[in-house]
């Protein structure tokens, strides 16, 4: 019964269609000829602070760490008026209890890495179990992993069952699947993995961990707007974006807008539908609304740092 | 479970991207002040300026607002019989007999002005022809530069660029340019014969001759000896005078195919060479595994660029028909996110149709179109409410026999076709009087070999379109033209062999 929605029915993932990389490379370079200025610049900038996951992803993580993040979260620049919040902390699942308290019902979402991330080379069990500890402590959004080394091996059943079997652990957080691109290698292998995880029940596709070079490029995120446009036309059910890491100035975060705004339209533009996963990024675009409102960059030294 | 799948079928018929979104951006506009235009311009003789013959001077105006931007001369037969004494003159005295290397000295120190005043002769270009400043600043201007520098580095390998043969130049070059391209085809022309030792009279279109006059102010600037490169403004009248002159050694022409036939006719029994590059109705090609992004994005670019005032624009689509559905919805949301307006904001995808005539034969497609019963579509964007502009245009529904996929329409319209086998589209693709370019889109590189093989056109794109370097030949087969320009092939058409 639940096979007659076409998302449902399982494509074969080896015809997935094919990416010609100068075509794509030309093409997200066309949307940086794009010029932004005054009130689309400050209300872009404004945007791309509300879709950021700010994100701390360290071994020497601690619960002051993260506390001091979360304020930095709902308060990103207290000395100005109107500026938003962010979108989302970003987390290891032993940190969610200590933001979700500290961000308390500031609207802000929890969201968890998890599956053995970042490698996620770990049993499934563990990786499910990873999963529902992150959820029960309060996640509200799931980062996981897939297993690039079955992907490459052509075990895209293994892939698929993996990201279905995490979707369902995940109950009504909702989950980001990342398909770590710097280690797929080619487009066409973007492609393909964007598709398997649409299909598998992701509700975000995510480029990167941040662990691994190259993380979000252009090109790559471009190919997998595509994806989502055509999942979107196939089956009429939205996917979210989350290009993460390497994004740490404003100018290169509006120029993903453009992109968003080009390839996928109105519906995207808001952080429900598309993120930032980056932690220098934000400072970087309060500098610049600063700079929008009073005309002078300010020194790094009146940000923050967190 | 058949009732919802229906249901689900009929529901992703309606689904639909919306791109009129609620963050947009500000108008961007390039700055006029940082280009002089003065406001009337002589013609280019012998190293000077010289007034028209006949007294009388024409407007050239801004195709975005219709307002004049200046006046330049209305040359006749004795403006074009002094261009071409000076251009004779110039060839015996001096540039036959100045050294090859010394020539390439003037061609760098050109190349380098026009990098120099990039900025300047990108706002005339887009002020003066219509075309968007993003492309005018990243394409024209550069590739302009671009053919100069190129073309200095032949002067003086000549000598060694034909074993056991010794070359001399022709002599006078007569060169006629089109409205498209305008300095572009300047620097396309005027490069490559003083590369060879030859002298030149040119001759701009008469809507865009200013970017001309600016390199004519450049040329003058870079102590060019006086009479090598003459530059004269006129109507067809002006250009037929260039054409039947009997000192004129070499013709090259640009522009469209009627033009093209009178030209050869003009010049049977003399011995002037001729090449003619002319018109084109490219056949961009679409099999079911090319990466369909991409060759959308080819395809946008292939007719759309210079609101398709391009003789080898993509204007006909051939898309395999089991991908055809797909491939039309994607190039209609791509059109949905085209800009139209202001040519000089720097975010403007498609600016002003460069002339009311020119507007008026669009239009006049449009209409034919629409009456052969091909389905219209256009994108929904808004039109300033002066100038001369054109939403892109594309037309599905459309057979081998109609109008709009057989003549060229020279403007952003885009005529759909479909087909089942490889032999099939080759066949329909060749069925074209034209032949200047094709391009093809597939993930398989047999299927480009075997299409290139066999298509009769002069440039064949696989999986791009448009690209344009210097290095490379360009010409057409069948109507499109005859000889090659560009790259080494352009030399040898330059050059005398004893």
């Amino acid at each position: 019964m639940a096979l007659a929605k076409p998302y449902l029915t399982i494509p074969d993932f080896t015809l997935s269609p094919r990416i010609d990389q100068v075509g794509v490379e030309e093409r997200a370079s066309r949307f940086t000829k794009r010029s932004i200025k005054k009130e689309s610049k400050m209300n872009g900038l404004k945007l791309v602070l509300n879709m950021i996951d700010l994100t701390t992803l360290e071994g020497k993580d601690t619960d002051g760490k993260v506390k001091q993040l979360c304020y930095k979260a709902m308060h990103p620049h207290d000395a100005i008026e109107g500026i938003p919040t962010v979108a989302a902390v970003c987390v290891y699942p032993s940190m969610v209890k200590v933001a979700k308290k500290a961000l308390g019902d500031s609207g802000i979402k929890v969201a968890s890495v998890a599956t053995a991330f970042p490698s996620g080379q770990a049993p499934k069990d563990v990786k499910i179990r990873d999963t529902r500890f992150a959820v029960n402590e309060g996640a509200d959004e799931i980062d996981m992993v897939i297993s690039r080394g079955k992907f490459h091996a052509g075990e895209y059943q293994f892939v698929f069952d993996e990201i279905a079997a995490i979707k369902e652990a995940c109950g009504e957080a909702r989950l980001k699947v990342i398909l770590e691109t710097g280690e797929l290698g080619t487009f066409d292998k973007v492609r393909r993995a964007s598709d398997i995880a649409m299909h598998a029940g992701a509700d975000f596709i995510k480029t990167s961990t941040g662990k691994i070079q190259p993380a979000a490029t252009m090109p790559v995120t471009l190919v997998m707007l595509e994806a989502i446009r055509d999942f979107y036309y196939a089956t009429g059910k939205m996917i979210g974006m989350k290009p993460a890491g390497g994004i740490s100035k404003s100018k290169l975060a509006l120029h993903y807008l453009v992109m968003v705004k080009e390839v996928l339209g109105d519906a995207w533009l808001n952080n429900e539908w598309f993120r930032f996963g980056a932690s220098s990024l934000a400072n970087d675009v309060l500098m610049q609304i600063v700079k929008e409102q009073t005309g002078l960059y300010q020194a790094a030294n009146y940000f923050s740092v967190d | 479970m058949a009732v919802k799948a229906k249901k689900t079928a009929r529901k992703s018929n309606t689904i639909k991207l919306k791109f009129d979104t609620s963050w947009s951006y500000d108008p961007a506009p390039e700055s006029k002040s940082a280009a002089s235009i003065k406001p009337k311009y002589d013609h280019f003789i012998n190293g000077a300026w010289v007034k028209p013959a006949g007294g009388k001077y024409f407007d050239s105006i801004n195709p975005a607002n219709e307002e004049k931007l200046s006046e330049v001369a209305d040359g006749n037969e004795a403006d074009v019989n002094k261009a071409v004494s000076a251009a004779r003159n110039a060839y015996e005295q001096t540039w036959q007999k100045m050294p090859a290397k010394e020539r390439a000295k003037y061609i760098f120190r050109i190349a380098r002005m026009v990098q120099e005043k990039a900025r300047e002769l990108a706002i005339i270009e887009t002020l003066d022809g219509g075309k968007p400043i993003r492309e005018s600043r990243d394409f024209d201007v550069p590739t302009a530069a671009n053919h100069f520098f190129y073309y200095a580095g032949w002067a003086d390998k000549l000598e060694y660029a034909f074993p056991n043969r010794k070359t001399s130049a022709l002599g006078v070059a007569g060169q006629i340019i089109p409205w498209n391209f305008p300095l572009l085809m300047a620097a396309w022309k005027i490069a490559p014969a003083l590369a060879t030792g030859n002298t030149v009279v040119l001759k701009p279109a008469e809507t865009t001759p200013l970017t001309a006059l600016k390199l004519a102010e450049i040329i003058q600037e870079s102590d060019l000896p006086p009479g090598v490169v003459n530059i004269i403004t006129g109507a067809g009248a002006t250009g037929a005078d260039i054409v039947n002159h009997p000192d004129i050694n070499k013709i090259a022409f640009t522009g469209s195919t009627d033009v093209g036939k009178l030209i050869q006719r003009a010049v049977a029994g003399t011995n002037k060479r001729v090449t003619l590059e002319l018109g084109g109705k490219a056949a961009n090609i679409i099999f079911e595994d090319a990466p369909l992004d991409q060759a959308v994005e080819g395809v946008i670019n292939g007719i759309y660029f210079n609101q398709g005032h391009v003789c080898c624009a993509g204007s006909r689509l051939y898309v395999q028909e089991s991908v055809a559905k797909q491939v039309i919805r994607k190039l209609k949301d791509r059109m949905e996110t085209l800009i139209v307006g202001d040519p000089l904001d720097k975010n403007t995808d498609i600016g002003a149709i460069n002339s009311r005539q020119q507007l008026d034969t669009i239009q006049r497609y449009i209409k034919i179109g629409k009456q052969e019963g091909a389905e219209m579509y256009e994108s929904s964007c808004r039109l300033p409410g002066k100038g001369f502009f054109c939403r892109p245009t594309l037309f599905t529904n459309v057979a081998q026999s109609n109008r709009i996929a057989q003549e060229e329409i020279f403007g952003p319209v885009l005529s759909v076709l479909t087909f089942r086998t490889d032999d099939e589209v080759i066949e329909k693709a060749n069925n074209s009087p034209y032949g200047l370019s094709a391009g093809v889109w597939t993930d398989k590189g047999s299927k480009i070999f075997n299409l290139t093989k066999r298509m009769r056109a002069g440039v064949v794109w696989a999986n791009t379109f448009n690209k344009f370097d210097p290095t490379s030949p360009f010409g057409g087969y069948k109507e499109s033209g005859f000889g090659r320009e560009g790259g080494f092939a352009w030399v040898i058409a330059l050059c005398e062999f004893n």
